[in-house]
């Protein structure tokens, strides 16, 4: 009968749109839940950017902060060291970071935005221990041409003085660079990107 | 089925009949007249508390920064003008008197209040910042907790107020009860200020115990009304089936 | 043969096969939905079931998520809960579905029981399906008591120290069966920490096999009906009843709508008055437990205050528990208690309205003097609506054989 398929159409269309609806409707309800897994406001609060006041921080001097659970280092590399940065490319593993975990802000082999500060995330690629600052240039146990960098004891890696890895070590990438940005001159902010940085 | 339904009703009206919440009853409690979504009052309220409260009150559930934003000020007009300490901007309102030294002081230990208004309510907290008074003993009492340890610490906002007794009789016993208070010594603030000054406190410590409440009812409308479009879908796909059966 | 199912495209239809070749997907879908008769004179009363069991899905689901949160020590509960309402993004959403969930699988689950009142649906054959329900009952009552401790709060506290000292009113095992409830001399950290347990693991998996014999239980011989015939005592040619409608799609369209006004009620109460004035969250649990400060009123959640006001009216502490456990046990022997040869209400006599009203303002009564201090003359009140509650089975049990009765129509009415 005509009015048989009348109705047929009717069911088909109120079933869709009620499916639709109630479809719609469950999307909607499962975000507030979905969100109620991100990190909570006391997390957010235990992992709030950490300030860094570097104006005592002399020349040649490494400076450790915390920041979500992680150490943090800050060194004020002289000319001297900077300058040296290029003498250890062919050692290195990686020597443009290609494959090292920073911000897409970070470039170069001075691997900061402003080179006389290295900011660092201090733990070892290997297996998370916190390696020595040994800055001085001159032949040293575990590495007869040493420039100068950090050297890991728990498994003897060595990173030169940009965090970048050298060949030979158990640390398959350099060290991790955390985001960060100038406050002013004298103050970095560490868990905060530059502004408009891409 | 119509039948069991008026049935049941009148039971449960007539169940319901000289029926009294015992608990959060409000009487005796002058109304506050406090106001959430005023938020003059709610940033006047939470100025006196950290003013006046937060010397010996935490708020150890409020969080600096939700503050800011449910008060709709900047972190630096917050940071400036409500954080006496070296807390962050993230920190909770928490306070450095330990527990231990305040009971030794005061013979308890201040309480948080972060839930004050919650579990007493604006019009308690009212009531009782209006109720401090001077007994005979020169001592500082409460109409709300009589004895207690508290200073009025409202005193120079408010004045001191000393009571007017009269004789009330209950069960064949004559005593004394509060009249009306009479203001010895007038405070910086007129009574109508002051009062506006309680309400401000109020509504401040209605909003601390309860943060979600200036958020959820506008959620809510937005729920219903959504339900309340599928629901109507609902019914025309069950009436369109239901046609079947007569 | 693989059947082509309307409005199925070959692909979906293929892939129904192919589950269908290694789990009996179409059979039980016949079974319970398209080939399941249920009578088409289904009214307000019959769609408790569907919404109890939403109520049940919407607590797991809550349940769970509080409870990725929720810490279960003495020390850092009340704080736990007061960080899922301001610090986790919607905790507070989470927990007030969680409370108003409770008290409406209450709402539902005493009318789904008032119903059977009204239709009989307790009776031969169906006595099984009403135990199981009693035990989901009494279960839910302890999956409520277990749960209302956990904030941690004056009344959770308290309310535990009222009805545990209870057990020890049983003579010479008393004692240390309190201890061996509490796992401690006192309510503690420990007594918190196994009733989290059971809360979120053991009650609710009874609980959800509980509802599973229920269902089972209904399957078998089928639902009751306002009218009290049984529909399967006239079918047509075609083998089915002929006052009976397949479950599926008649009544799964009829319980969507259901939902929606459900839910619309539902979420009013969370959003616009989560406490219902202390009713569904009382007042003195925002108050942290503290063991040296009794609270000037401590009383059960609404949902326990009719057999609350039983214990209180009676005047021993022994006889009181024995008298409220009777209140319950009294229910599970309903079927046999209703001797009555009809069903429902409609062809049952006067005498048996006037009864369930007299019941039904009794155990609205109890709840509401149950909430109260308790003065003398409340007191006395209490007894007396005990007595009418007790009453209402002793009454059943000798009129309902001897009362005379209407004649039960062959088909169903409205």
């Amino acid at each position: 009968m005509s009015s048989d398929d009348v109705n047929k159409g009717r069911r088909r269309f109120l079933v869709a749109t009620t499916s639709v609806v109630g479809g719609v409707g469950v999307g909607i309800a499962a975000v507030p839940f979905i969100k109620s897994w991100m990190p909570s406001a006391r997390a957010r609060a235990i992992g709030a950017p950490v300030e860094v006041n570097i104006s005592k921080l002399k020349e040649g001097q490494l400076l450790k902060v915390q920041w979500r659970g992680q150490t943090i280092g800050v060194l004020h590399r002289t000319q001297a060291m900077i300058d040296g940065l290029s003498k250890v490319d062919s050692r290195l593993v990686d020597p443009e970071s290609k494959d090292a975990d920073q911000p897409p802000y970070i470039h170069g082999e001075t691997r900061a935005l402003r080179p006389d500060y290295l900011v660092l995330n201090m733990h070892c690629t290997h297996l998370g221990c916190i390696p020595q600052l040994i800055p001085q240039v001159g032949p040293e146990p575990f590495d007869e041409h040493w420039n100068g960098g950090f050297y890991c004891p728990c498994h003897k890696s060595r990173f030169d003085l940009s965090g970048r890895v050298f060949q030979g070590v158990p640390a398959p990438t350099n060290l991790r660079i955390p985001p960060y940005s100038f406050l002013d001159d004298n103050t970095l902010i560490i868990g905060v990107s530059p502004k408009g940085a891409v | 089925m119509k039948k069991q339904a008026i049935i049941l009703f009148i039971a449960v009206l007539l169940g319901l009949t000289s029926f009294t919440l015992s608990a959060a009853s409000t009487e005796g409690l002058e109304h506050s007249g406090a106001n959430i979504r005023d938020t003059a009052s709610l940033q006047r309220g939470a100025k006196w508390y950290v003013n006046y409260c937060m010397g010996c009150h935490s708020l150890q559930y409020v969080r600096y920064n939700r503050l800011a934003e449910d008060l709709g000020i900047s972190e630096d007009m917050l940071m400036q003008n409500l954080v006496f300490s070296n807390a962050k901007f993230e920190d909770t309102m928490k306070i450095s008197m330990q527990p231990k030294q305040s009971k030794a002081w005061f013979g308890k230990t201040p309480p948080d209040l972060s839930l004050t208004g919650r579990s007493r309510g604006p019009d308690w907290v009212y009531t009782y910042l209006k109720g401090f008074y001077q007994d005979e003993n020169g001592e500082w009492n409460n109409t709300m907790l009589p004895n207690l340890s508290m200073p009025n610490v409202l005193w120079s906002l408010q004045g001191i107020q000393t009571p007017v007794y009269r004789q009330e009789t209950t069960d064949g016993y004559t005593h004394e009860v509060i009249d009306h208070f009479e203001l010895t010594r007038e405070g910086a603030q007129s009574p109508e200020e002051f009062d506006q000054t309680a309400r401000d406190i109020a509504t401040f410590l209605d909003y601390a115990g309860e943060p979600a409440k200036l958020k959820r009812k506008h959620v809510g409308v937005w729920v219903i009304l959504f339900l309340a479009v599928f629901t109507f879908l609902a019914f025309l796909l069950k009436a369109e089936y239901w046609r079947d059966v007569h | 043969m693989a059947k082509v199912e309307s409005g199925m495209s070959r692909k979906a239809n293929a892939l129904l096969d192919w589950f269908d070749a290694r789990l009996p997907v179409r059979s039980f879908w016949e079974t319970v939905m398209t080939g399941y008769y249920a009578p088409k004179n289904f009214n307000f009363w019959y769609y408790m079931g569907s919404l109890a069991l939403l109520v049940l899905v919407i607590q797991i689901f809550s349940g769970i998520l509080l409870a990725m949160h929720y810490k279960p020590s003495a020390t850092e509960a009340f704080a736990s809960v007061e960080y899922i309402m301001r610090d986790v993004d919607w905790g507070w959403l989470i927990r007030y579905m969680h409370t108003t969930g409770a008290s409406f699988f209450f709402i539902v689950i005493y009318l789904h029981m008032f119903r059977s009142l009204l239709y009989g649906s307790h009776k031969a054959p169906r006595e099984l399906l009403w135990v199981f329900g009693m035990f989901i009952y009494v279960a839910l009552m302890a999956e409520a008591f277990l749960g209302y401790i956990l904030p941690w709060g004056q009344m959770s506290y308290w309310g535990a120290q009222v009805i545990i000292n209870l057990f020890g009113a049983i003579p010479k095992i008393g004692e240390p069966l309190t201890q061996w409830i509490r796992g401690d001399y006192f309510i503690s950290d420990a007594t918190l920490n196994r009733f989290f347990a059971l809360h979120v693991i053991a009650v609710p998996l009874a609980i959800l096999g509980l509802v599973l014999l229920h269902l089972v239980a209904l399957r078998e011989n089928g639902s009751n009906n306002p009218d009290g015939i049984e529909i399967k005592k006239n079918k047509g040619a075609d083998g089915h009843p002929v006052d009976g409608i397949p479950f599926h799609p008649y009544y799964t369209v009829k319980d969507i709508f259901g939902v929606g006004m459900f839910l619309m009620l539902f979420a009013f109460i969370l959003f616009m008055w989560p406490e219902v004035s202390g009713l569904f969250l009382e007042h003195d649990n925002f108050v942290p437990a503290d063991p040296l400060v009794t609270p000037t009123h401590i009383k059960p959640v609404w949902y326990f205050t009719p057999f609350y006001a039983i214990l209180k009216a009676v005047p021993d502490k022994l006889l009181g528990v024995l008298t409220m456990g009777a209140s319950v046990l009294v229910l599970f022997f309903l079927p046999w208690i209703d001797r009555s040869p009809v069903k429902s209400i409609r062809y049952k006599g006067t005498w048996y309205k006037v009864l369930l009203t007299l019941f039904t303002i009794a155990f609205v009564r109890l709840g509401l003097l149950g909430m109260a201090e308790g003065t003398p003359a409340q007191t006395w009140e209490m007894r007396l609506w005990t007595l009418v509650y007790f009453m209402f089975f002793v009454l059943l049990f000798f009129m309902s054989p001897r009362a005379k009765t209407k004649p039960e129509p062959d088909r169903v009415t409205h």
